[in-house]
């Protein structure tokens, strides 16, 4: 049980207006701030953003740190993005320049642009996965893809896959520590020797791993049909989302802030834009 | 080879919003030749505990001695005592993975280091003392096989590596009644011929015919330990622990509840059966 709640995304499970928000608010808000990310202008615009975040944070009961730690797996790209931006752009004042390094303030400014822009990116998606669980996530998707059935999209089976692969992670997981530690009793050793000594010794517990994957799928599939399961055509739902007062609200913020960034980028000075 | 567990204690998910003890301050000592069995109500630690024998999991405090050696310690070859020390999970069918029954068999043989024809004759009498026929049997996909059969190749996978101390986790799990007596009837039997056996069980009748001790764990605490006489004429202790005594044992209670005089320690049929018959016989006198 315990083992499950740790791995299931990174939902942060606590009590907050914007835990309570309706997952399709909170796809699409997070959507509108993305195109907020990409329409600042100025560091003025990225000051606002993340006030704006880490107000969020506060409201959601949600660590700020816990938000910025998303960005940690992205470190090699930022740094890279930073870099290549710094070194390859050609235009502007030239800053420093020796033998075939040259620096310029518009690659500065570029460089410095995108990657907050990255940062910007993935603490917004983190500010709604960690708020909302995966169920709903899916939920919400489910919804907000469905008239795409029009044109034969698999909305209801996209969102169904999801669900079924988001409750057997944990599962999978677990399975795989005790065929682990199973063989390990058997002397398996799956800590030393070369990579190829590696994979061989993985042998073991994948095929084990494979074989109840198989297994729970063709289980599950016969419970589903034999509780009548046939796909999304007329099946009412156990939880019924639905937008309230504080959805609204969260909109109307999220607007607030997008004509704010919008203002900025007209009315600055040229000199505060990036 | 003796075990000791002192002051035992194992936290899951240590620093973390959903930290659970699993074992708290256990004390117990498993000799050469005993046959102990370890009893408990659904999640109170037994799985845990089994798998700190073979040094599987590690724990957060107190220590495992295996013949007065740490299991942790520093340059202790635990890979080479997880071998002497053969432990069979719970459903260890599900831990085949081999073409061929003959072949997963030898997967522990062969880890040990052993010679093609060494692991070959240990494989054969593996699979004789599992009772499987080697001619039949060797060759065939332990994925054919029938549950039972399965949990008997996984189990010589075990006994082939020839462990000093065996350590089954409800190895009787899920088996219809024929099946549940050839496992058990294996299990006495290494038992008989010198293995120091560990099982987890959840059928004290079970327990009342083979072991030689108890030790009864409720909530991650060692709530008492002893033979089975001593641990199966407390019912109330083991009622506690969510446990049942021997249907014997209960029934021994309620006559002498009923005033019949019967020694209070009785817990197997066939004491039961005689203590009752001399009764009789000395009452028709
Ligand atoms: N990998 C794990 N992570 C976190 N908690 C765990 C883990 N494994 C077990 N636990 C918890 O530790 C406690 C003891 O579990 P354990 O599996 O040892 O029980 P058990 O006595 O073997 O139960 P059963 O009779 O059902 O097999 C339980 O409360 C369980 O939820
Ligand atoms: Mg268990």
């Amino acid at each position: 049980m315990n083992l499950k709640s740790i791995t299931l995304g990174q939902y942060y499970p606590v009590e907050s207006p914007i835990h309570r928000l309706d997952p399709r608010t909170k796809i699409l808000l997070t959507l509108a701030l993305m195109v907020a990310v990409f329409l600042v202008r100025s560091l003025v615009g990225y000051a606002l953003l993340l006030g704006f975040v880490y107000l969020a944070a506060r409201i959601a009961n949600v660590p700020f740190k816990l938000m910025m730690k998303g960005i940690k797996p992205l470190r090699f790209i930022l740094i890279l993005t930073f870099l290549l931006n710094l070194f390859f752009t050609t235009q502007g004042n030239v800053l420093f320049h020796w033998q075939f390094i040259t620096l310029t303030d518009q690659g500065l400014k570029l460089s410095v642009h995108y990657s907050l822009r990255l940062m910007f990116l993935v603490i917004c998606t983190s500010l709604m996965t960690l708020t909302t669980s995966p169920i709903q996530l899916s939920d919400g998707l489910e919804i907000l893809l469905s008239p795409l059935k029009a044109i034969h999209f698999p909305a209801h089976e996209l969102a169904m896959m999801m669900s079924i692969a988001l409750r057997f992670i944990p599962t999978l997981l677990e399975e795989t520590d005790k065929i682990m530690k199973a063989q390990m009793a058997r002397g398996a050793d799956f800590e030393s020797g070369n990579l190829i000594a590696r994979a061989k010794a993985m042998v073991p517990l994948l095929v084990p791993l494979f074989v109840s994957a198989f297994r729970r799928a063709g289980d599950l599939a016969m419970a589903m049909e034999a509780r009548c399961y046939h796909g999304g055509e007329g099946r009412t739902r156990l939880r019924v989302l639905k937008f309230t007062r504080a959805d609204l609200y969260a909109a109307l913020a999220v607007a607030g802030l997008l004509v704010l960034i919008i203002l900025e980028g007209r009315l600055l000075p040229a000199g505060w834009l990036l | 080879m003796s075990i000791e567990l002192r002051h035992l204690t194992h936290v899951y998910a240590e620093g973390s919003a959903f930290r659970s003890v699993a074992l708290e301050d256990i004390n117990l000592t498993i000799r050469d030749g005993d046959f102990l069995a370890l009893v408990g109500h659904t999640g109170c630690g037994k799985s845990t505990l089994v798998q700190h024998l073979n040094g599987l999991l590690t724990p957060s405090s107190g220590q495992v001695l295996v013949d007065g050696e740490d299991l942790a310690g520093e340059g202790v070859n635990r890979r080479a005592l997880r071998m002497k020390i053969g432990l069979v999970f719970q459903y260890p069918e599900y831990q085949l993975f081999e073409e061929t029954v003959a072949k997963d068999i030898a997967f522990g043989p062969k880890n040990l280091g052993l010679k093609a024809e060494e692991v070959d004759a240990r494989v054969r009498a593996a699979m004789a003392q599992v009772h499987l026929d080697w001619q039949k049997y060797a060759e065939r996909s332990p994925f054919e096989l029938s549950g039972g059969q399965m949990r008997r190749v996984a189990i010589a996978g075990v006994l082939a590596m020839q462990p000093e101390v065996l350590v089954l986790d409800e190895p009787t799990a899920g088996l219809d009644p024929h099946g549940r007596d050839r496992i058990l009837g294996i299990i006495e039997e290494l038992h008989r011929q010198g293995t120091t056996v560990v099982m987890v069980s959840h059928s004290m009748e079970d327990v009342a015919r083979l072991a030689t001790r108890v030790a009864v764990l409720s909530h991650g605490k060692l709530l008492a330990e002893g033979t089975p006489r001593e641990i199966f004429s407390r019912q109330e202790m083991m009622t506690e622990a969510g446990l049942a005594v021997p249907e014997a044992a209960r029934l021994c209670a309620s006559l002498r509840a009923a005033g019949i005089d019967l020694p209070a320690d009785l817990y197997t049929e066939d004491e039961l059966y005689d203590s009752l018959l001399k009764r009789w016989k000395e009452a028709g006198r």
